[in-house]
């Protein structure tokens, strides 16, 4: 069985500060990780390795120090890393082109995970679009998964409803972080990660020509939020009366 | 032309409503899609505005993101709109993010806003946790948006409206996906969207059984709706996620929202921070929750909430 796990090196988005006049996200100086979701992709496919056997080829699309990050992955348990270095305006179209150029490139594989979106956009875009590219079958949103040596059957969660569906390989599945939780891996295997083969492919020479977005970022802006910020504390007795006044001034006491 | 389509009747008049703005600058008609509907439901989308319905039939009984994918792929093909609106429910965010793959054209998520100046297509959208709102523009045709429910109120109903219905059956092709059961999804059909007030708990909650605390000061609020972040629904499962508020959950705008024991990490926040009033309690005066709030009481929730509600309840005798 071979199998694929995108992942994707994010900013880590709980340690994100706003500036206190222009109200946007500061991103410089951010500690970057491995896109939460994608390391239940990842475990899951330990996972599908462990009861029917084979090789695990994780891939990213970034900037050329996500090769550090995948590093973790490595030492989590795949075998191998394909980074592939792109331009910075790279949208959710170019990634997916550079993603299926990539998988083509593999040869024949029976399985891609990854998360069901990433943790700083949460667009949840490239899954549905590798899967189109390469006109394989999705298993969107997974929350638990179950491997068979022909066939695999997720339960997928649609918010009011769940479904169960079965798919032979080769198939692309998407996961929620409900899935499982990632392994920890232990001081032996960050050692021996560091002998794991790393490939740096080219975009240009994927792509096959310029990627040129179809989407682009005009800019972030702040979100704007202005609350009162009065706070009570000490003498929880007036605390709760004044609220009291408050609430009642306010309107919503009925 | 604009091009509408969820599997969703509701969302598909919200869309229709939407799409009727923005058609001025995009050459004006309005096309809705129905797959394997009743005829009455692509006049009832006439009646809701649209100018023309392609009423869709197939050997696919039911959604399959793969296959009507390739259905859309191929009506979009032949009738080129500018700008494609998808319910963004979750079978709407992996059909629009595969057809966008199919077309090689752009796709934007969740739009919380979407503007036609020209013929250029602006959006906005929620990054980084609700840290930042990012502008986009689309450099090519057709533009995909999916749009979040809420996003538009339906237009009136005009039933002497009536839509060109162009009927079509077509033969997909299918692939080896199958889908087992659907089932219901575990709920205990709380509509926190629709709530006016909303009494929310977090981590500072130590035990199951003390969401009474919380479900009594919802009471005495004359509101019936509990919220809560991630932890104590998808981690804890102390209350079933229709419940749940934040990014991945529900979101909310409330005349009132009370959040106890809740942090307020930034996650929480983009569920709740379009709410009227919000108060926050909790122990940590360091809490990032009082950012976020117009009235905040520093205290243990356990000690708090009984004397807020019964506070509350003296006051409305």
């Amino acid at each position: 069985m071979n199998i694929v796990v995108c992942a994707k090196q994010v900013v880590d988005v709980s340690e994100i500060k706003v500036d206190p006049s222009t109200k946007r996200p500061v991103l410089s100086g951010v500690a970057k990780k491995i896109s939460d979701i994608d390391k239940n992709a990842m475990e899951e496919a330990i996972k599908m390795k462990e009861k029917v056997g084979g090789r695990i080829t994780v891939m990213t699309v970034g900037t050329p120090d996500a090769k550090e990050r995948i590093k973790e992955l490595l030492a989590m348990g795949a075998d191998e890393g394909v980074v592939i270095a792109a331009p910075g305006d790279i949208d959710y179209a170019g990634t997916a082109v550079l993603l299926a150029a990539a998988v083509k490139k593999l040869g024949a594989v029976d399985a891609i995970l990854c998360g069901e979106a990433s943790i700083d956009l949460f667009s949840g875009q490239i899954g549905p679009r590798l899967a189109g590219l390469l006109d394989l079958p999705q298993l969107t949103y997974t929350t638990k998964l179950t491997v068979d040596k022909d066939h695999v059957t997720a339960e997928r969660n649609l918010g009011d409803h769940a479904v169960t569906m079965t798919s032979p390989y080769p198939v692309l599945i998407s996961v929620t972080k409900e899935i499982n939780t990632p392994r920890l891996p232990s001081l032996m295997q960050i050692l021996s990660s560091s002998s794991k083969p790393i490939k740096e492919w080219k975009a240009e020479e994927l792509a096959g020509g310029p990627l040129t977005p179809k989407v682009k970022t005009v800019e972030v802006k702040g979100v704007p939020m202005s609350r009162k910020n009065i706070v009570y504390q000490d003498d929880l007795d007036a605390s709760v009366q004044k609220l009291i006044n408050d609430l009642a001034k306010e309107g919503v006491l009925r | 032309m604009v091009l509408v389509y969820s599997d969703d009747k509701k969302l598909s008049l919200e869309l229709i409503s939407l799409a009727k703005k923005l058609a001025p600058s995009l050459g004006s008609k309005v096309y809705a899609v129905t797959i394997n509907a009743p005829e009455a439901l692509g006049q009832e989308y006439g009646a809701y505005g649209a100018d023309s319905v392609h009423a869709l039939t197939t050997n696919i009984p039911q959604f399959k993101a793969e296959e009507y994918a390739n259905l859309l792929k191929d009506l979009i093909t032949e009738h080129k709109p500018d700008l494609v609106l998808i319910g963004s429910d979750k079978n709407g965010k992996e059909l629009a993010a595969r057809l966008a793959a199919l077309l090689n054209t752009g796709c934007v998520m969740d739009a919380t806003s979407i503007t036609a100046q020209g013929k250029v297509i602006t959006t906005e959208r929620v990054v980084y946790s609700g840290a930042g709102v990012a502008v986009e523009q689309f450099t090519v045709t057709p533009a995909i948006v999916s749009i979040p429910p809420r996003f538009a109120e339906p237009l009136p109903k005009y039933d002497h409206h009536h839509a060109q219905i162009l009927k079509k059956q077509v033969t997909l092709k299918e692939y080896p996906s199958k889908i087992q059961s659907i089932h219901e999804a575990a709920s205990e059909g709380v509509h926190v969207e629709d709530a006016e007030i909303i009494v929310s708990c977090g981590r500072g909650l130590k035990n199951k059984a003390d969401i009474q605390l919380v479900s009594d000061l919802a009471a005495a609020l004359k509101g019936r709706t509990i919220g809560c972040s991630r932890p104590i629904s998808a981690d804890l499962k102390w209350l079933s996620e229709d419940h749940w508020i934040g990014l991945s959950g529900h979101k909310v705008k409330p005349k009132l929202y009370v959040a106890c024991g809740i942090s307020g990490q930034i996650q929480h926040i983009a569920g709740m921070r379009d709410s009227g009033v919000v108060v926050a309690i909790n122990k940590d005066p360091d809490a990032l929750i009082f950012k976020s709030a117009d009235y905040g009481i520093v205290g243990d929730l356990y000690q708090v909430l009984p004397k807020l509600t019964s506070a509350v309840k003296g006051y409305s005798a």
